[in-house]
């Protein structure tokens, strides 16, 4: 039986020829990123800026009739709802902030889900309630700081263990290929402006989890390829390694893009914005492995020398005494 | 490579049939399916997210708790210098900013006093640690402040008591598996699954439930309480329905009221006059006997009933009520009337509990996640299981086992360890499956590359998974440190990720490298191929 093959054997693509063109594009959609991070920024949910979200679903009806909504929920004197759609038209989620004074009254944030909720049955037959997550301020702030923290955490930590394993350069490089794959799926979410709650957290951890799984290979494949071929130009090197690893490259962002896509098409409305993030970060990830995290190695001067074992005390008095005799 | 030994074989067959069998039950319940009753149940327990039901932070006010203690500190300094003989007169006496201060009238006495009040102060813990600090200023003048461990440890306490009156309550409402755990210094997580009503349950943690019983001071006047100014002794305490009552406030006597803590029944009962809601409470003996001499020393003097700093009524005693027995009526409906009953058969709580953070997922949405999620996953893991076969032929197919007994063992891991899975939840699933299935493609594809180098079957083989194995440990080790710092640092969502990504590294490495050697070991050393189809 003949296998198939997403990319044909012994394929010889020079990569790092692209690396400058791809390097001004990288650059350029990561300023684009943080552009539009500063001025249109992420739209926060609850999680992170608190207030309370409702989801209502319109069981009856094809799309939800959110400029009704709008008017009925702002006669209600709450201020101004965000209402947005989710996974499907009739599906939405209403955000709004807390009432006044809720942290110190109790009962007031849950007076102001009734009177939402009751509004809504009333005028729309067919609204089911599907869920209220209501978030303190003080709460939002400890779960904003959390996840940076373990954001944070976590891609420092595995940096060092990259630069263990491996040299500083590989480190560096693991780190500012993953800084670029967040950035780009962070702009991704500003320029959209999906929800961006906690669950997109999730999506971005499990971004630069693949990222960095990526990274390594290809890593691991430049690291050996150095101690092989010693005389070899990095460049060369370089597009060796990544052209002897683009099979697996390819055939493993395939599988899990798979997985991915069944979930955005088939999987639940509530995930539909984690699945959009992963699907993106992949893409992301696996472009940097190839343009981002290989080429970097070049500018940060890495050479066969890097893994020459230096000489040590035992050794020289070893060589010195093979060459006395 | 071909040398597996016969108790390595057993041990791994034996892991993967355990994992599979833990899993079963899980697969059972998911496919809505009966599994046998008699049988051990190792069921994966849904997240709330998935599931529907509601989740909901508390939060203490602490301030409660160290006024609290400055009344009773009062009280008990008063008796004290009440029963000393001969008695000591102290007066101005005043408990603002958290610290009680009293004068002497006679300041001879400076150190009587102190001997007096010393073993009031002495900690209830081991540590000797003193729980309030004592000043004498001016010669006459104490002050008592309490100190900072003396207030952790009664906030401590009463955090315990208010876990197990959350407790109490939520098991009244007659809910299914409610988790209930304190959190930190002054939190309560409540998770309650598969909820209609969360509101319900919200009024009734919201409600301290703490009721007391004081004498109305009929000494001040209308004018002075509109102003909020009560006589010296007294307070001011708003109507919890000013409308009903037609005043807003009244002034009670701070000192000689009861408190209704001491109840052995509380119910929701119908008034026999009028037929509104009321909650009859029994006085247990202490409570009793202490109802029955308050009410026989003011007969008709009006007493008002105080329900969490707010008076519900304020009736004449007609008469000594000896019988134990009290009914409270205060505008009630059926149904608030039956949860104030069910507050004060659980004890008043010792802090008040704020809703902090609340999550609540409606049943509908969460069968629908589950559903679809189901769908999704199927669909998604028929389609890599056919690509790999497809791709790597006889080695596909070994992978492909291997991914199925991983997922099996996720699921079976976290059925017996009792880990709910939850949306993220499912983001670690899609991750790890991803990882095993990378750990096969880069085996098989070094193995195909070593063939195509023309190293023999045998080599090309053990040097696959020998090369491939060091990638994929780097590579495992990475997503182990990320995912025991987000345990470490993140919350809910983030915590629910990394411990599925942790379990699922474990197996997939077990399931995707060493399962499939030994399957592949055992093959080549039957078969002997010449050539490899991969």
């Amino acid at each position: 039986m003949r296998l198939l093959k997403l990319v044909p054997d012994n394929t010889n693509i020079r990569f790092i020829r692209w690396q400058w063109p791809t390097t001004v594009v990288s650059a350029l959609l990561m300023i684009a990123s943080f552009v539009l991070l500063y001025t249109q920024g992420l739209n926060l949910g609850v999680d992170f800026v608190g207030g309370q979200m409702i989801r209502v679903t319109f069981t009856q009806s094809h799309e939800a009739p959110v400029a009704v909504l709008r008017g009925e929920i702002e006669k209600l004197g709450y201020g101004e709802p965000i209402i947005q759609t989710f996974g499907a038209p009739n599906a939405i989620s209403i955000r709004l902030r807390l009432p006044e004074g809720s942290d110190k009254t109790a009962g007031l944030a849950d007076a102001m889900t009734r009177k939402i909720t009751g509004t809504i049955k009333a005028a729309h037959a067919d609204a089911r309630v599907d869920g209220v997550d209501s978030v303190s301020g003080k709460v939002s702030n400890e779960l904003g700081w959390t996840a940076f923290k373990a954001l944070g955490f976590a891609s420092i930590a595995i940096s060092i263990y990259i630069w263990f394993r491996f040299e500083w350069q590989f480190g560096v490089g693991a780190l500012l290929s993953l800084v670029h794959d967040v950035t780009l799926t962070l702009g991704l979410f500003a320029l959209t402006q999906m929800e961006f709650d906690l669950t997109i957290v999730a999506a971005v951890l499990t971004v630069i989890g693949y990222s960095l799984n990526d990274t390594i290979v290809v890593y691991d494949r430049i690291r050996e390829n150095l101690k092989k071929f010693r005389k070899m130009p990095l460049a060369e090197l370089l597009d060796l390694s990544v052209n002897e690893t683009l099979h697996r490259t390819v055939m493993t962002s395939a599988t899990i893009l798979i997985t991915l896509t069944a979930l955005l098409v088939l999987g639940p409305r509530v995930i539909f914005g984690f699945s959009a993030a992963l699907i993106l970060g992949i893409f992301v990830a696996t472009y940097s492995s190839i343009y981002a995290a290989a080429p970097m190695l070049i500018w940060l001067n890495v050479t066969s020398k890097s893994f020459v074992p230096t000489e040590t005390e035992l050794d020289r008095q070893e060589r010195l005494a093979r060459e006395r005799s | 490579m071909l040398d597996f030994p016969r108790w390595k074989q057993a041990w791994f067959w034996f892991l993967t049939l355990f994992a599979a069998v833990a899993a079963l039950p899980s697969l059972f319940s998911l496919a809505n399916a009966r599994w046998p009753d008699a049988l051990p149940n190792p069921v994966i327990h849904l997240g709330l997210d998935l599931a529907g039901g509601s989740h909901i932070l508390l939060e203490a006010n602490p301030d409660q708790v160290t006024r609290q203690r400055l009344e009773t500190m009062e009280e008990s300094v008063r008796t004290k210098m009440r029963l000393a003989s001969p008695a000591i007169r102290i007066g101005d006496i005043s408990s603002k900013d958290g610290k009680l201060s009293f004068m002497l009238d006679d300041p001879t006495k400076v150190d009587v006093v102190r001997d007096l009040v010393q073993p009031l102060t002495s900690g209830a813990g081991l540590t000797g640690q003193r729980d309030w600090d004592i000043q004498i200023a001016d010669g006459s003048r104490f002050v008592m402040t309490p100190t900072k461990a003396g207030i952790d440890l009664a906030v401590s306490q009463a955090m315990d008591t208010a876990t197990e009156v959350v407790r109490k309550r939520i098991d009244a409402l007659g809910t299914r598996e409610p988790t209930i755990i304190r959190q930190g210094a002054d939190r309560i997580v409540v998770q309650v699954p598969g909820l209609k009503d969360p509101a319900a349950l919200k009024s009734l943690l919201g409600q301290t439930a703490k009721l007391e019983f004081k004498l109305v001071d009929t000494t001040a006047s209308p004018s002075d309480i509109a102003q909020g100014i009560a006589p010296p002794g007294s307070q001011i305490v708003p109507y919890a329905d000013p409308t009903k009552s037609g005043v807003t406030a009244i002034a009670v006597k701070r000192l000689g009221g009861i408190k209704g803590d001491q109840l052995t029944n509380a119910q929701q009962t119908n008034d026999q006059r009028n037929n509104e809601p009321v909650v009859s409470i029994t006085f247990d003996q202490q409570g009793g006997a202490k109802f029955a001499k308050l009410t026989t020393e003011n007969v008709n003097r009006p007493f008002a009933i105080i329900l969490d700093g707010k008076v519900l009524s304020a009736p004449n005693i007609n008469e000594p009520i000896l019988g134990g027995s009290a009914q409270i009526s205060g505008s009630f409906t059926v149904e608030s009337a039956n949860q104030l009953a069910i507050a004060l058969r659980s004890g008043a709580l010792p802090v008040d509990l704020r809703v902090i953070e609340e999550r609540s997922v409606g049943p509908d949405l969460g069968a629908d996640s589950i559903r679809k999620g189901i769908i999704a996953m199927l669909v998604g893991t028929i389609a890599i299981l056919v690509l790999i076969a497809l791709s790597y032929g006889r080695f596909g197919l070994y992978a492909d086992f291997a991914l199925v007994i991983n997922v099996l063992m996720i699921l079976g891991i976290m059925a017996i360890a009792n880990v709910s899975l939850t949306l993220p939840g499912i983001a670690g699933f899609v991750l790890t499956i991803g990882a095993a299935v990378d750990a096969n493609v880069l085996i098989n594809e070094r193995i195909r590359e070593e063939r195509r180098r023309g190293r023999k079957v045998m080599q090309a083989v053990e040097f696959g998974y020998k090369e491939a194995s060091r990638t994929i440990f780097d590579a495992n080790i990475t997503h182990i440190i990320a995912a025991t710092l987000m345990f470490a640092f993140g919350s809910g969502p983030i915590k629910g990720f990394a411990v599925v990504l942790m379990i699922g590294i474990v197996t997939s490495v077990f399931t995707a490298v060493y399962l499939t050697r030994m399957w592949v070991a055992l093959w080549l050393r039957k078969a002997r191929p010449a050539d490899l189809n991969i």
